[in-house]
Formats: structure tokens, C-alpha cells, sequence
């Protein structure tokens, strides 16, 4: 039993859906509606930890991105507020819409790589290094300002590149041979070993993993993933992991933020 | 081989396998009724294998009668009574290269270097498992009989 049919199954909508004479849905279709996101799968001691303020790890990274927010920066001497002033209302719903087209290359840009941009062009300072504690720190400040607000990531220039990043994502990779979809497409629910296979959804991103013991970008998750089926996971930054975040996005449209989200 | 022809069976690729150092192998049916190997495998290491979350992963995805093992999948079907199911040349088709019978399968082809995408450094060439460890596998899943 695969698709569609099993996933209504799973979720009893194949009743309902077979009373009012409905043909079923596209496995895209069903799963947009029946969406969930890792928090619903976790247990309550965890999803309590995650709501609570002063419980949740990852608020840590936010006040030490907060501080950073505030300090002058490289040979500008400037801080990011300067340009942008309050970051609760300048930095609302920018996670919800990244990665978003960056006119001055025409390509996909992540959180990331937008304030690594302003670091560089603005404050006249060196990149953040990738999943380093400065840059986490940033991001996951940055994208708490979104928490609650709906993943809204659908700029029509960028189909061609969210295309590939579904492309990537149906395609078999390492020594394994299993791609994305097959697990968190057509397996999600199930049982490896003892972690429960999500859906793999993006929303909670920068996010505190109780097996990293620390914080950890959406980059980390998919390079994790891809080692686990022994590839050779992307690069940092690579084209494809912006493209496949930005598919993960898509796929997840309409969905809550969550940062910093608390994972098992 | 020839033999194994004129009854309709597919050896495999020469070329793959050969160059791979991957031991030749005939398929009949739906079995590689041959082992792999000139001896036999041993159940008691095959038993370590697929307990082994690093070298068989099997208990990733399915459970099984080890019941010291906690945390089994529940992504495949249990290996409980396999060797009632099956005979032991299926079983080492199913390890060997199951996509052969099912190409959607998520079982992984234990015994294929072929036909894989951007394999890590460390695993590049290399099967999953050893013909021995395929046959001590096949050896202790032919045990496994309700
Ligand atoms: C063999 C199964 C498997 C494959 C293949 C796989 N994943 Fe995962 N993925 C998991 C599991 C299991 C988790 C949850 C880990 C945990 O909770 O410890 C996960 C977590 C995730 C998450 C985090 C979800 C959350 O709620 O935070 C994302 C995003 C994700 N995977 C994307 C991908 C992408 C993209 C690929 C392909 C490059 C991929 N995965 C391949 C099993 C897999
Ligand atoms: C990534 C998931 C995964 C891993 C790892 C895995 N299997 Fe499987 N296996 C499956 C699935 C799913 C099936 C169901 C058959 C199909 O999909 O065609 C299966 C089928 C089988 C079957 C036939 C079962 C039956 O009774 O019909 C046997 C035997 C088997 N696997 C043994 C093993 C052994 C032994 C290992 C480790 C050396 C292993 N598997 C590793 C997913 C997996």
C-alpha cells in the first residue's frame, strides 16, 4: 500500500473522503492538508520544554543574538539595529519568506547567507563562519521574530531553482541509495530504530537538538540526513542545500514557525 | 551458467560486478540458490551483523527476535520466521540486491556498488557487507523459523 491511499488510511480520512464520492487527491494534496510538523511527533516533556521560555535551550542563542544584533560591527563600525531599528517589527516574517531572490546574483539566498551579505557589504566585517555560535546566534534571533507566523516562501522567480530542490530531494543518494521522499514522504510516522521518521518539515530552524547537545542550522539537519545514507552531504552554502531548503519551504507552506524549536 | 541461461535466469552484469571485486553470482528466479563463498556462513556471526546498528543496520528499519536489542524499526517487516518464509537462496537475493524484485524498495542492495549517487569517501566501491557476512546473515536468518 503506498501513496496516497496509505496516507489516508493512516490519518482515517479514506472514509470521508470515500463518502462524499471523492476521488483521492494527489499524495501532494493529501499531505498538505495533513501536515505535521516534527513538534507534534516529539513527547510532552520535550514539546513542554520547547514552548516554555525559560526552558527552551535555544532562547540562550537569542539573547546572545540580540546582543550581537546591537553591537557595531567591522571597519563600519555599525550595528545591524542601526540600519534596521527594532528588529520586532523590521525582522517580522523575514524567515517566514527566505530563502528569497536575491536580485544582485538572480539566485536564492538563505538567512544565512543574507546576514553573512550585510556583515560583509554593510558593517565592512568578515563572514560569520557556518554553524559557528555568532552565526547561529543571529539567524535563530533573527528568525524568533517570525515564531507563529506562516511559512510563506513562494516567489514565482524562484521556480526553477525550488523545482531542482525537489528534484534533489526525490533522488537516490549513497551507499544506502535512499532519498529524502522515501523517507519523510512515503515512510514519515513510522519507526527508525527508535526515532520517529517526521515529515521534515523546516519551521523550526535554527533549532536546539537534544542529541547535538547545542544549536543547530536547517544545513546541519539535511547534512545529517545525507550522511546518515552515506553520501557525501553538500557543502555548507552549496547551491543545492539553498535549493533544497527552499523546496522544504515550499512543501511546507502555510505552516507555523517555530524557532528556536527543541527537537529529540 | 550456460545451464542457468537455458532455464531463464539473469547472471549478472559481468562488467559491474567483476570490476568491483564483487564475487559473481547467478540469479534464478526470484533466489541466488549458490553461496557466495566456498564455506558456509556461521548463524552466530551473522546474528552479530544484523544486530550491529553500524554494519547490518537491520534493526534500523525492521524489528526482530533479539529481544536485547531495544529500539527496532517499524519501517519493514519483521524477521521473525524469514527462514520459514523463505528459502536460503531467496534470502540472499532479498540482502544481495533486493531492488532486483522490488525496484522501489528502501531495503538497501547489500551486495551492489553499481548505479549509486554521490557515495561518501569512506564507502566508495565498497558493498554494505562482505559475501561472508552476506552468508553468515543468510545463515542465521535461515534459523529465524516462527
Ligand atoms: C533513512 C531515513 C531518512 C532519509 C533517507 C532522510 N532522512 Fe531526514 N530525518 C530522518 C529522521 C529519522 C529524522 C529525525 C531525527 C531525530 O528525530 O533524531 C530526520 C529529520 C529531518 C528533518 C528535521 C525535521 C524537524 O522536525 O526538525 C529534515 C528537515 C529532514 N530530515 C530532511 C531530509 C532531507 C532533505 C533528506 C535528503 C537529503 C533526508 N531528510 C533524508 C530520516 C531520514
Ligand atoms: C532502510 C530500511 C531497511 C534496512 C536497513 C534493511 N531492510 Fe530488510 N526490508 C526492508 C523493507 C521495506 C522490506 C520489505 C520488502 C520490500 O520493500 O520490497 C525488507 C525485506 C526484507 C526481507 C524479506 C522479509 C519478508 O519476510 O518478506 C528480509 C529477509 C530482510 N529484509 C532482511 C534484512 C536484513 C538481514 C537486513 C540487514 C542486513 C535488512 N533487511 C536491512 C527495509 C530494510
Amino acid at each position: 500500500m503506498r501513496g496516497p491511499e496509505r496516507f489516508l488510511r493512516r490519518f482515517g480520512a479514506g472514509v470521508a473522503a470515500a463518502a462524499l464520492g471523492l476521488s483521492f487527491v494527489g499524495a501532494d494534496e493529501a499531505r498538505r492538508t495533513e501536515r505535521r510538523s516534527g513538534f507534534d511527533d516529539m513527547s510532552r516533556e520535550t514539546q513542554a520544554m520547547q514552548r516554555d521560555d525559560t526552558a527552551n535551550p535555544g532562547m540562550l542563542w537569542v539573547q546572545e543574538g540580540e546582543a550581537l544584533w546591537n553591537r557595531k560591527e567591522g571597519t563600519a563600525a555599525r550595528a545591524c539595529a542601526e540600519c534596521h531599528g527594532d528588529a520586532a517589527a523590521s525582522m517580522r516574517g523575514v524567515a517566514a519568506r527566505h530563502p528569497a531572490f536575491d536580485p544582485a546574483t538572480e539566485q536564492p539566498i538563505g538567512l544565512e547567507g543574507r546576514i553573512n551579505r550585510c556583515r560583509q557589504v554593510h558593517q565592512g566585517a568578515d563572514a560569520f563562519a557556518w554553524e559557528s555560535q555568532d552565526l547561529l546566534a543571529v539567524t535563530v534571533f533573527v528568525a524568533h521574530q517570525s515564531r507563529g507566523m506562516p511559512v510563506a516562501a513562494e516567489d514565482p522567480r524562484l521556480a526553477p531553482f525550488r523545482e531542482n530542490g525537489r528534484r534533489l530531494f526525490g533522488e537516490r543518494l549513497g551507499q544506502l541509495d535512499l532519498s529524502c521522499a522515501q523517507c519523510h514522504d512515503d515512510n514519515a510516522g513510522k519507526r527508525l530504530a527508535g526515532s520517529v521518521v517526521p515529515q521534515g518539515h523546516p519551521t523550526g530552524y535554527p533549532l536546539y537538538r537534544l542529541e547535538w547537545q547545542g544549536l543547530g542550522s536547517l544545513q546541519r539537519r539535511l547534512r545529517n540526513c545525507m550522511a546518515g545514507v552515506r553520501s557525501e552531504p553538500h557543502a555548507y552554502g552549496s547551491a543545492a542545500l539553498v535549493e533544497l531548503e527552499l523546496f522544504l519551504m515550499s512543501r511546507a507552506g502555510g505552516m507555523a514557525l517555530e524557532a528556536p524549536a527543541v527537537r529529540p | 551458467m550456460a545451464l542457468a541461461l537455458l532455464l531463464g535466469a539473469s547472471a549478472t552484469p559481468p562488467g559491474a560486478v567483476a570490476e568491483a571485486g564483487l564475487r559473481p553470482y547467478v540469479v534464478e528466479g526470484d533466489a541466488i540458490p549458490a553461496p557466495l563463498t566456498g564455506t558456509p556462513g556461521d548463524a552466530g556471526r551473522g546474528r552479530a551483523v544484523v544486530a550491529d546498528r553500524q554494519r547490518g543496520l537491520c534493526l534500523l528499519c525492521h524489528a526482530g527476535p533479539l529481544p536485547e536489542e531495544r529500539f527496532q524499526g517499524t519501517l519493514a517487516p519483521d524477521l521473525a520466521g524469514a527462514g520459514a518464509r523463505w528459502s536460503e537462496g531467496q534470502l540472499r537475493l532479498r540482502l544481495v540486491d533486493g531492488r532486483r524484485l522490488n525496484p522501489d524498495t528502501i531495503m538497501p542492495s547489500y551486495y551492489r556498488v553499481d548505479g549509486l549517487t554521490r557515495v561518501g569517501p569512506g564507502w566508495r566501491g565498497k558493498p554494505v557487507l562482505t559475501a561472508e557476512e552476506i552468508e553468515d546473515v543468510v545463515a542465521f536468518l535461515a534459523t529465524l523459523r516462527d
